[in-house]
């Protein structure tokens, strides 16, 4: 069996609720290890409750089934933080409209930083709420294009 | 007798569990869209604690419970959470904000619960049971953004408008005698503190939260709820009614 090709396989497996960045971009994707039947894959949760934890076992279950048998391990300790997030999920997230971590997970989240909108690189942008659409997100808008966008919170 | 680790990580994880049951009525209802989303974030963390620290109290115990069983198929005596999370929305409320919730009581009870799981889940990370320390250090990081969330609501309404600052204070006069509960449960050596070591330092935050909000604290009462043994309020059957009637309508059922 080649892991290798099995890596590189588990490397397109998108993010079901971002698909813009893969699970590997993300920086979820612990491990993976050839077992007696197939393949092994240790994975990080990213939030406690997060819903996309089950379908994402099932997507990296169904891309790498060509493997043989697939075993799908969840690791809470270390628990996941966005600085695991490679510099292409970074700059594929800015891409996508969505504005990557602007400082380590820890750092003091008392700081509200000062983000450019990735639209139009303006500067004078504003929170509108802690949380968002998921439980990595804030809701953010631009006062100068005054389109709302997202921001992937420091964890 | 129950084991006292797996009744130590039981009252945390069903007050957690209950918390977000309470916090997940909001969908829908909050006050504005971005607190509606919120709410129902915040929701989804506790109950992903929950899950976790439910799934390890099963492990603990030993009888082969897993999470949904002992979420959903325990009688209301055996549920350990504190009174303080499984009381409605609006519970003695003078302003009902409409359909039974109570934005300023919520917001006051968010605080002062994320302020206190951020200090428990600090001493945790340090728990002999690795798999306690684990859940422990994963669920502080989400903790912090609720604390610091419901805070800023906190000095916000407190320090708003005559209204806004009139029902802030009377959801506090309301819950404070329950926050009590908060520093009563025994600690397990090695396993997790006494509630009671978090009290000093929860006292001390919160001194300077409600001050910030121009709240007054209320006298000191000696209620002492006892939840954390079992012993509910009357809204504690009617909240698992709803929450267990999936399961109860049909046993055994899975997603």
């Amino acid at each position: 069996m080649n892991l290798d090709s099995a890596r590189a396989k588990l490397a397109t497996v998108p993010d079901p609720e971002i698909p813009a960045v893969s699970l590997v971009e993300l920086g979820i994707v612990r491990e993976l290890r050839e077992t007696a039947s197939g393949v092994e894959v240790v994975l990080t949760p990213t939030y406690s409750g997060c819903p996309a934890t089950e379908l994402i076992a099932d997507d990296v279950r169904a891309a790498l089934a060509e493997f043989g048998d697939v075993t799908v391990t969840m690791q809470r300790a270390p628990a996941w933080s966005t600085d695991w997030i490679t510099p292409e999920g970074r700059e594929k997230l800015q891409q996508y409209g969505i504005v990557p971590p602007q400082c380590s997970g820890e750092q003091a989240i008392r700081i509200v930083p000062r983000l450019r909108c990735p639209r139009c690189d303006s500067s004078s942008t504003q929170q509108l709420s802690r949380f968002g659409s998921t439980a990595c997100k804030s809701t953010w808008r631009c006062i100068e294009c005054l389109e709302p966008f997202e921001y992937f919170k420091p964890i | 007798m129950a084991d006292p680790k797996f009744v130590y990580v039981l009252r945390l994880a069903d007050t957690c569990l209950t918390h977000s049951q309470r916090l997940s009525e909001w969908a829908g209802h909050a006050p504005v869209l971005e607190e509606d989303l919120a709410l129902s974030n915040i929701a989804l963390d506790l109950l992903g604690q929950a899950r976790a620290l439910l799934t390890h109290a099963g492990q603990l115990e030993g009888a082969g419970r897993d999470e949904d069983q002992l979420a959903f198929l325990r009688e209301e005596r055996d549920y350990r959470n504190v009174v303080l999370v499984e009381l409605p929305n609006a519970a003695g409320s003078p302003s009902d904000g409409g359909g039974g919730r109570d934005f300023a009581l919520t917001t006051l009870r968010n605080a002062a619960v994320a302020s206190w799981l951020e200090l428990l889940y600090e001493r945790l990370q340090a728990s002999t049971d690795t798999e306690l320390a684990g859940i422990a250090a994963k669920s502080l990081k989400e903790v912090r953004y609720h604390r610091q969330h419901s805070s800023d609501w906190v000095v916000r309404l407190g320090d708003g408008t005559p209204t806004s600052q009139a029902r802030m204070q009377a959801a506090l006069n309301v819950l404070w005698p329950y926050f009590n509960e908060l520093f009563a449960a025994d600690g397990v050596d090695g396993v997790g503190p006494a509630w009671r070591e978090l009290e000093p330092e929860w006292r001390a935050r919160w001194a300077a939260l409600t001050q910030e909000a121009t709240l007054t604290l209320p006298r000191d009462s000696a209620m002492q709820p006892r939840g954390i043994d079992g012993i509910h309020s009357e809204h504690m059957g009617h909240m698992l009614g709803t929450m267990q009637h999936l399961q109860r309508t049909y046993p055994a059922g899975v997603w």
